[in-house]
C-alpha cells in the first residue's frame, strides 16, 4: 500500500458506508486477513459514529479525516475531527452480563473499539481538534511480500 | 451493500429478513420495520440474518430493544436464524448470545413458536 492513505468526508451518518469501504480497501492493501479487516472496519465505524453523534452532535458541516498506514507489524488508523472535545472517560462501560430487563444499551461502541483493536488513544488539542489513534498489531511482512 | 429489509407475515409469526449493512445511518429504518409489526400486534418475530454482512452497536441496540418489547407481558419473542459467523462473533462480543434464542434456519425458528 502507499505510505499513507487519507480520506476526508463530511461528518454525516450517510458517509459511514464510504468510510467503511475506504478502510476495508486500505486494510486489504496492507495485507490484513479478512477477519481482521472486519474488526478494523467495525472499530472505525464505531469511532466515526461517536464523532458524528457526540463531537459534532448532528451538526453536518464538520469534517472527519481518516488516515491509515502500515508499519512492519502494525496497522495504524487516525481519525480527526473539529467537534466538541470527546472525553471517553465519561462513557460508562456496557453491562454485558446483565439480565435483559436491566441491561443498558449504551457504551457498546467504545467497548468494541477497545476489544477489536490493540491500542486506542484519544487526544484533544485546541488547534487540531479530537484525534483518535487506533493500532492493530499484525504479523510482520515477510521479505517476499515487500 | 446498503440495508434491505423484507417482511413476510405468516399465520402466527413474522419473518424479517435483514440483508446488507446495519449502521447508525440506517438502524432507525430497521427499528421502524420492527415497530410497524409490533404496532399491528405481531410480537412473534424471526429475524433471518442470513444476508446480513455487517451490524454495528446501533443495530444491536435495535435487536435488543425489539427483543425486550416482544417479550413484555410474555406476548412473544424475537428469535434469530441463519446467523453468519461474523455476526455471531459480534453478538458474542457484545454479550448478547445468551439473550436470544438462535436457530440454524428460519424454518426451525418459525416452528419453535
Amino acid at each position: 500500500m502507499p505510505d499513507e492513505c487519507r480520506l476526508t468526508v463530511p461528518g454525516r451518518l450517510d458517509q459511514l458506508i464510504i468510510i467503511s469501504e475506504f478502510i476495508a480497501q486500505a486494510a486489504r492493501q496492507a495485507g490484513l486477513d479478512e477477519r481482521t479487516v472486519f474488526h478494523v472496519q467495525m472499530a472505525v465505524d464505531e469511532a466515526c459514529t461517536n464523532v458524528i453523534q457526540h463531537a459534532y452532535q448532528g451538526i453536518e458541516d464538520g469534517e472527519i479525516t481518516l488516515a491509515c498506514r502500515r508499519t512492519d507489524d502494525t496497522f495504524v488508523i487516525t481519525i480527526q475531527d473539529h467537534g466538541r472535545p470527546f472525553d471517553p472517560t465519561t462513557v460508562p462501560p456496557p453491562d454485558l452480563g446483565a439480565d435483559l430487563d436491566v441491561r443498558r444499551l449504551g457504551g457498546l461502541g467504545l467497548y468494541f473499539m477497545h476489544r477489536l483493536m490493540d491500542e486506542v488513544h484519544f487526544e484533544f488539542n485546541a488547534e487540531t481538534g479530537n484525534t483518535v489513534t487506533m493500532i492493530k498489531r499484525i504479523a510482520p511482512q515477510s521479505q517476499d511480500d515487500r | 451493500m446498503a440495508l434491505d429489509i423484507d417482511i413476510r407475515n405468516l399465520k402466527r409469526v413474522s419473518v424479517v429478513s435483514i440483508k446488507g449493512r446495519v449502521d447508525s445511518s440506517n438502524a432507525p429504518e430497521l427499528e421502524s420495520a420492527f415497530h410497524s409489526l409490533m404496532d399491528n400486534g405481531r410480537y412473534r418475530l424471526v429475524a433471518d440474518l442470513g444476508g446480513l454482512e455487517y451490524i454495528s452497536s446501533a443495530g444491536l441496540r435495535v435487536l435488543v430493544s425489539t427483543l425486550k418489547a416482544c417479550r413484555r407481558y410474555n406476548r412473544g419473542d424475537l428469535r434469530l436464524s441463519n446467523v453468519p459467523p461474523r455476526i455471531a462473533e459480534v453478538l458474542n462480543l457484545a454479550g448478547m448470545t445468551p439473550l436470544f434464542k438462535i436457530f440454524d434456519d428460519t424454518v426451525g425458528a418459525v416452528g419453535s413458536f
